[in-house]
């Protein structure tokens, strides 16, 4: 079912560096309202780095994301961002409920505690994640799946419009990854609109309508049904471009990389 | 005066440990370090512009030196290829040496003067004025009063910096306050702790109260009533002493809560890890024990058979105090009871002997259908699952498994 031509995200000729070597080249795609949309490329093809350059976690050298037609800074109330469950320490001494809470400080004023209404709202996520018998769990003591639910959990507890998850199903048993697939599905349903980081090709096809396919540049985007094919996914997985790696490595090597000074 | 010094050091202790267990959590431990090193020509800086040793001035002067090192630690991170522990080294100890020149400098040039700044070096309880105590506790006070309006953020910002920015959490602002922080504890701490010393007052009170909560709020306390009674019996002790420098005593008083932690803290503590493991390798033995009775039941058809321990021995190798130890402890426990020289199996120990045996082929079953290992491959592995399978594992492997009959070898798995 296509919704809305209105896109919620447009990314716009994005070029991100690490150490002036471009890791994101010139990336321009959009995705549609409502969908459920898989990111997918080789590792190292900069897809957490996306995920991470649309949350404005790392400065782009040129280019825009604009998100519900807007910047991020305008609309942060709408969006929620699932890192990868290895980004942090989880030896840190708090408990389940607590991480949970998180998502909701940014909407509290710093000198207002967290209320009881705001634990009863926790709680309610944790239930969508089937997590609330943990409630009070240490999470240095939590598997990965459930950290990984946690961190959904806290996700939700933004109430956001669009999600963006940094590989949701890595080191999770297939129980918990079809729970959790369930939920996104529900998610789908009420009309939020979902990006995932993903690994498994096997499963692409079940688990989403909109597909984005990258390896540094952007190969491929649009519904399943239209860019899931061979040719497509060899161009995907067929290694970098082997003229473009050696620009990259030239790029970093002058130390002036691809700033284009350029902001809008 | 003794009581108001009193007062300063707890106020201080308070703060150091509210301010350091942020420190400790987000790993920047050292940091303390470096700003406690680059404050003290700051400190020189400041009395050499004021020509006083108004404490305004010099701890105005020593904030500066203590933010302009961490702007440079971060700088050269992130312009050069080096990283954090070789930037913070080289600030610190460029930091410090300047401050000793400029220490020998006002030393020589105001001899007539008694500037008292070498007191900064590993500070001196007995040396405070009222005017530092005043500036010592409303800064401390200050301080605490952050730590408490700014916990969400803190804590926020400590375990997850990137998803505070996604969230609209300027993690900036928040960054910088805490340094600010982190700053002003260490330039008031400073005149009793040392320079040299101060880092400790703020890292090792809340590395000692990590080991033993896994609530911050706990942690908080905790780390700060470490540092409190530290900074007290750490100013008892010099004050009572003529000519005794404050901050080697309180860091002592640190170290005793520090290796006590490591020690003696449950669970994460050493001590209890080393019982843990003792008390596994205990059950380990016991278990083989037992099992080599049911082994040795097995052939004979019957396990109310006694058996010697050259029999024991023989079925499976054992170290000769090993074995006694743990046919001792199995008489102990009502597994096994002694009959002359031979050891036979109670209901009790036939009980726990079959179900080890069982877990045991039951992993080599579960090995050798849902892994696909060969039947040569399994029994090591399965030897040491053995031990660690919980009720929950034991039911869930019955489950998967559908109770089968036989281990890949053939022999008939015992059920209760």
């Amino acid at each position: 079912m296509k919704k809305s031509n209105e896109p919620v995200i447009e990314v716009h000729d994005l070029t991100v560096s690490y150490d002036k070597k471009p890791v994101l080249w010139d990336v321009d795609f959009s995705i549609p309202q409502g969908v459920l949309c898989g990111i997918l490329g080789p590792n190292g093809s900069g897809k957490s780095t996306l995920l991470k350059s649309i949350m404005g976690l790392l400065p782009s050298d040129s280019g825009f994301v604009k998100i519900f037609g807007n910047e991020l800074k305008q609309v942060r109330r709408k969006v929620a961002y699932v890192p990868q469950r290895e980004s942090v320490d989880w030896d840190f001494p708090a408990s389940v409920l607590d991480v949970v809470l998180m998502g909701m400080y940014a909407q509290r004023p710093f000198y207002k505690r967290i209320s009881k209404a705001d634990k009863t709202w926790a709680m309610h996520c944790l239930e969508k994640v089937n997590m609330q018998d943990f409630h009070s769990r240490q999470i240095a003591q939590l598997s990965g799946g459930q950290q990984q639910r946690v961190f959904i959990a806290r996700a939700l507890a933004q109430n956001a419009e669009l999600y963006l998850m940094d590989e949701p199903f890595a080191g999770v048993d297939a129980t918990t990854e079809k729970s959790i697939m369930d939920l996104l599905e529900g998610m789908k349903a009420d009309g939020k609109t979902i990006i995932v980081v993903h690994h498994d090709l096997q499963t692409v096809k079940n688990y989403f309508d909109y597909l984005v396919f990258m390896n540094t540049r952007l190969v491929s985007s649009g519904y399943t049904d239209d860019v899931f094919k061979q040719d497509i996914l060899e161009e995907t997985y067929g290694g970098q471009l082997s003229i473009l790696s050696q620009v990259l490595n030239i790029l970093k090597e002058s130390e002036i990389g691809r700033k284009e000074h350029q902001k809008l | 005066m003794i009581i108001s010094i009193l007062i300063g050091i707890s106020l201080l202790g308070l703060a150091s440990g509210l301010v350091g267990s942020f420190t400790f959590l987000r790993k920047r431990a050292l940091i303390g370090d470096s700003i406690a090193h680059s404050v003290f020509p700051g400190v020189a800086i400041g009395f050499l512009v004021s020509q006083s040793k108004d404490p305004v001035y010099l701890i105005l002067g020593a904030c500066l030196t203590g933010f302009l090192s961490i702007v440079l630690v971060d700088v050269i991170v992130r312009k050069s290829k080096l990283k954090t522990d070789t930037a913070i080294a080289l600030v610190l100890s460029v930091f410090f040496g300047f401050g000793v020149l400029l220490f020998t400098y006002i030393q020589h040039a105001y001899q007539s003067v008694q500037t008292g700044l070498d007191k900064f070096l590993f500070g001196k309880a007995a040396s405070m004025l009222e005017s530092d105590l005043i500036w010592l506790g409303g800064i401390s006070v200050f301080v605490i009063l952050c730590v408490f309006l700014f916990y969400k953020e803190f804590l926020i910002l400590s375990f997850d910096r990137n998803y505070a920015k996604t969230t609209g959490i300027s993690v900036r602002k928040y960054e910088m306050l805490l340094s600010l922080l982190t700053i002003l504890v260490i330039v008031v701490g400073i005149q009793i702790v040392g320079i040299v010393l101060m880092a400790a007052l703020l890292v090792t009170p809340a590395s000692s109260a990590r080991f033993w909560t896994e609530r911050l709020r706990s942690m908080l306390i905790l780390s700060s009533i470490v540092a409190m009674v530290s900074g007290i019996a750490g100013v008892f002790i010099s004050l009572s002493m003529e000519k005794m420098p404050t901050g080697p005593w309180i860091v002592i008083c640190l170290s005793f809560f520090a290796i006590g932690s490591i020690l003696f803290a449950p669970k994460r503590g050493l001590l209890s890890r080393i019982l843990k493991r003792k008390r596994i390798q205990k059950q380990m033995l016991e278990d083989n024990i037992l099992k080599t009775f049911y082994h040795l039941g097995e052939k004979k058809v019957t396990f109310l058979e006694p058996h010697s321990r050259e029999e024991l021995l023989d079925r499976r190798y054992f170290k000769s105090d090993a074995l006694s130890k743990g046919l001792k402890f199995l008489i102990k426990e009502d597994f096994i009871i002694k009959n002359g020289k031979k050891y036979i199996l109670t209901d009790l120990g036939l009980k726990r002997s079959k179900r080890i045996v069982k877990l045991h082929r039951l992993w080599e079953m579960y090995l050798s259908t849902k892994l696909k290992l060969k039947g040569d491959h399994v029994h090591d592995d399965a030897d040491t699952i053995e031990h660690f399978i919980t009720e929950e594992l034991e039911a869930e492997l019955e489950r998967i498994l559908d109770y089968p009959e036989e281990d890949p070898h053939q022999t008939k798995i015992p059920y209760a």
